[in-house]
């Protein structure tokens, strides 16, 4: 994760509720320099960027091969987008903005 | 001095119809997420709500206004309890009506984050029925109601509105090839 | 630190530990295992140090969970934890835990006790599908026709039928809805439910195969729950080993950890898993990873696994042999996980409909472009976008699928199909 402000500074990351989400698009308009619209309409982290498959990484118990079980580990095998100190505010507009209030913004 | 509240009555309930429905067409285009041109979906929102804040504020000066007017022999209690005004009691329940609902719509709109999404959602469908009966009271009610121009206005603010809602429940015209999900619950 | 309680039977000694008693019956449940010890705060390290991991899929360790639940507060009343013993088993390729409830139901019923002990629980649910109904109603009363002498169980435990046990039912959270009376589909966890559950109370989801085997550990001990298996599998483990094309063949085994996988399909004695014949393994599940039959000397543990990309998952062994085209059975899967999905979440709904009919016109050999790559790329998207993982498992699949059958895919790109031998369509 590139570089935070204060050591011991949780990671800011934009959590997407997928139960809410219908893609319609303004959080990806609010946060453009990371987010964009795939090609059903919802949002996901631009390639490229750091951490895009944040989480997610085979050795993670959340991401174990099996029932869809118990995730165990917090965001393991999600995917939250880091959020940089100075993109803050952008995100926070999305999270605000979101018709469907279906974005947040998670400390871990 | 009564005059002069009479006409600031009128013309800010005239103008209010117009914003509302204005405020109705940007709604029904900020559900479809839809953008318009030189206005992307966030600013489409933005302007609904910029639009209904304004509507809101036209409305309660003209109901003040009103109140203040003595000739309109309007009270306090009318503007919140429909259908028992003295001055053409059921057209001038009609706009307490429309009052009421609007004060929901904008409560609920300005907390939504602490309501939730489908509390919100469920709410907002007022705006359906406050529209048409905000009109139905301003052709009703008003000194200028039945007068060809207002009737005109009148007809043009009904045409958008059904040929957004038109617009709208024709869904398969959508942005992208996305399979339907169920709604949001 | 060992157990100082006094046993009254042998521990099982073998692999025959979960299956070790003659019959569902409480006497021979008791006969076999003896009664549950007295409980107390001792009992969260000894399942710690037994290296008790989950049976349902993510393999999290019960120690930890138990422990994150504990934190929460022992609230009385309203806020008291509550236990939810998964016996939903969605997964189609896995029978354990229908087995388990209907060998051994005795001894799942002890482990919601000892969790619910663990955690300060105040009621327990165990939510099963219908045809799993009969077993547990029978345990419950034979255990409420016990007297007041014993006292009955600690904390009441309670029968949840799931109305429709589908794919994703048994996701924790879905479980947890479902109990709580909600719809029962995968929801968005913002708060874990460790902390908060849809009921309110910081809510335990624990297989069943997991509860039994807390059960056997705080009576036999840690040391005695390690004596086989491997390090970073101890213990015993249910294993489902099936034909992948046909799951109604199902043969439910318990073995010791890090059994060779290869030693596991000969036991089943499944016609499928001729050596001589066998392709691959999907192992976990059908969300699971693809092992070609060169890792069937690999064991059956998560560090063995692991070397292959693999991890147990909910101990499915689904077997591929020679005689089906590899291709047909990924999209076969394909098709059937995309129509498990809850249809909640939009890039669910939309990226496995599109991975499985990609996959499909692999396997029929309409090769149009590059398929492989367009399965990859869908995979890529849908992968970590859900509220639950069952896009992650699709992904996985199909991903392991090509990596695993790469020369059947050049074939079928080609137009032609590696086991019709001599041509093409």
């Amino acid at each position: 994760m590139s570089g935070g402000a204060g050591a011991g500074a949780g990671v800011v990351s934009l959590h997407v509720d997928w139960t809410r989400c219908r893609g319609r698009g303004l959080c990806t308009e609010l946060f453009a320099e990371r987010l964009e619209r795939d090609e059903w309409g919802y949002p996901v982290a631009r390639a490229g960027a750091p951490g895009d498959r944040a989480g997610g990484d085979p050795g993670d118990p959340g991401v174990r091969a099996g029932n869809p079980g118990d995730p165990g580990t917090p965001g393991a095998g999600t995917r939250d987008v880091p959020v940089r100190p100075h993109e803050r505010a952008a995100a926070a507009d999305a999270v605000a903005m979101c018709p469907l209030q279906a974005l947040r913004l998670v400390e871990r | 001095m009564d005059t002069a509240l009479w006409v600031i009555g009128r013309g800010f309930g005239v103008t209010a119809v117009l914003l509302l429905t204005l405020t109705v067409l940007l709604g029904i285009v900020t559900r479809r997420g839809r953008p318009l041109p030189g206005l992307p979906r966030f600013a489409v929102q933005l302007v609904h709500r910029d639009v209904a804040l304004a509507a809101t504020v036209f409305v309660a000066v003209h109901v003040g206004s009103l109140l203040l007017d003595t000739e309109a022999e309007l009270r306090l209690l009318d503007t919140v309890v429909p259908f028992v005004g003295a001055y053409r009691w059921f057209w001038l329940g009609l706009g307490t009506l429309a009052v009421d609902l609007l004060v929901v719509l904008v409560v609920t709109a300005l907390l939504r984050r602490v309501i939730g999404p489908r509390a919100f959602r469920a709410v907002h469908w007022a705006a359906y029925a406050m529209w048409p009966i905000a009109l139905a009271h301003a052709v009703g009610t008003g000194t200028d109601g039945t007068s060809a121009w207002f009737l005109v206005l009148a007809g043009v603010c009904t045409a958008a509105v059904v040929g957004a809602v038109v617009w709208r429940c024709t869904a398969r015209v959508t942005e992208f090839r996305s399979a339907k999900l169920e709604v949001v619950r | 630190m060992t157990l100082t309680h006094p046993r009254t039977v042998v521990p099982p000694t073998g692999t025959r530990r979960l299956l070790a008693a003659p019959g569902p019956a409480r006497t021979d449940h008791e006969d076999t295992f003896g009664p549950l010890p007295q409980l107390g705060p001792w009992l969260v390290d000894e399942l710690g140090r037994a290296g008790v991991d989950g049976r349902g899929g993510a393999g999290f360790p019960l120690a930890r969970k138990l422990a994150a639940v504990t934190v929460r507060g022992r609230r009385r009343g309203r806020g008291a934890p509550l236990v939810v013993a998964n016996a939903a088993e969605g997964e189609p390729a896995s029978r354990k835990d229908a087995v388990l409830l209907e060998r051994a139901p005795h001894l799942v019923l002890d482990g919601i006790v000892v969790a619910a002990a663990a955690i300060g629980a105040s009621e327990a649910v165990l939510a099963t599908s219908d045809r799993l109904a009969g077993p547990v109603r029978r345990a419950l009363a034979e255990r409420a026709d016990r007297g007041t002498d014993r006292g009955g169980d600690p904390v009441p435990i309670s029968l949840r039928v799931l109305p429709h046990a589908s794919f994703v039912s048994g996701e924790a959270s879905a479980l947890a809805s479902a109990v709580a009376g909600g719809r029962g589909v995968p929801e968005d966890r913002v708060v874990r439910l460790a902390e908060r559950g849809p009921s309110g109370r910081p809510t335990l989801v624990s297989n069943v195969e997991t509860l039994a085997q807390a059960a056997l550990v705080v009576r036999f001990g840690a040391a005695w729950a390690r004596g086989v298996g491997s390090p970073s599998a101890p213990g015993t483990r249910l294993v489902t080993v099936s034909d992948v094309t046909d799951p109604t063949t199902a043969v439910v085994l318990e073995t010791a950890g890090g059994a060779p996988l290869g030693e596991l399909l000969r036991a089943s004695r499944l016609p499928v898993t001729d050596p001589a014949h066998t392709r691959a393994v999907l192992v976990g599940g059908w969300g699971g990873t693809w092992l070609p039959a060169a890792a069937l000397d690999a064991s059956f543990d998560p560090e063995g696994l692991a070397r292959w990309g693999a991890a147990p998952g909910a101990g499915v062994l689904a077997v591929l042999d020679d005689r089906t085209c590899p291709i047909a059975v990924t999209a076969r899967l394909a098709t059937a996980l995309a129509g498990a999905s809850a249809g909640r979440c939009g890039p669910c709904v939309n990226g496995l409909p599109r991975i499985a009919d990609v996959v499909g016109d692999l396997a029929s050999g309409r090769a149009a472009g590059d398929l492989a790559g367009e399965v990859r790329r869908v995979a890529a998207l849908v992968d970590g976008r859900g509220a639950c993982h069952h896009p992650d498992g699709v992904a996985r699949m199909v991903r392991s699928a090509l990596d695993v059958f790469h020369d059947d895919v050049q074939a079928h790109l080609g137009g032609r199909c590696l086991l019709r031998r001599g041509g093409a369509w």
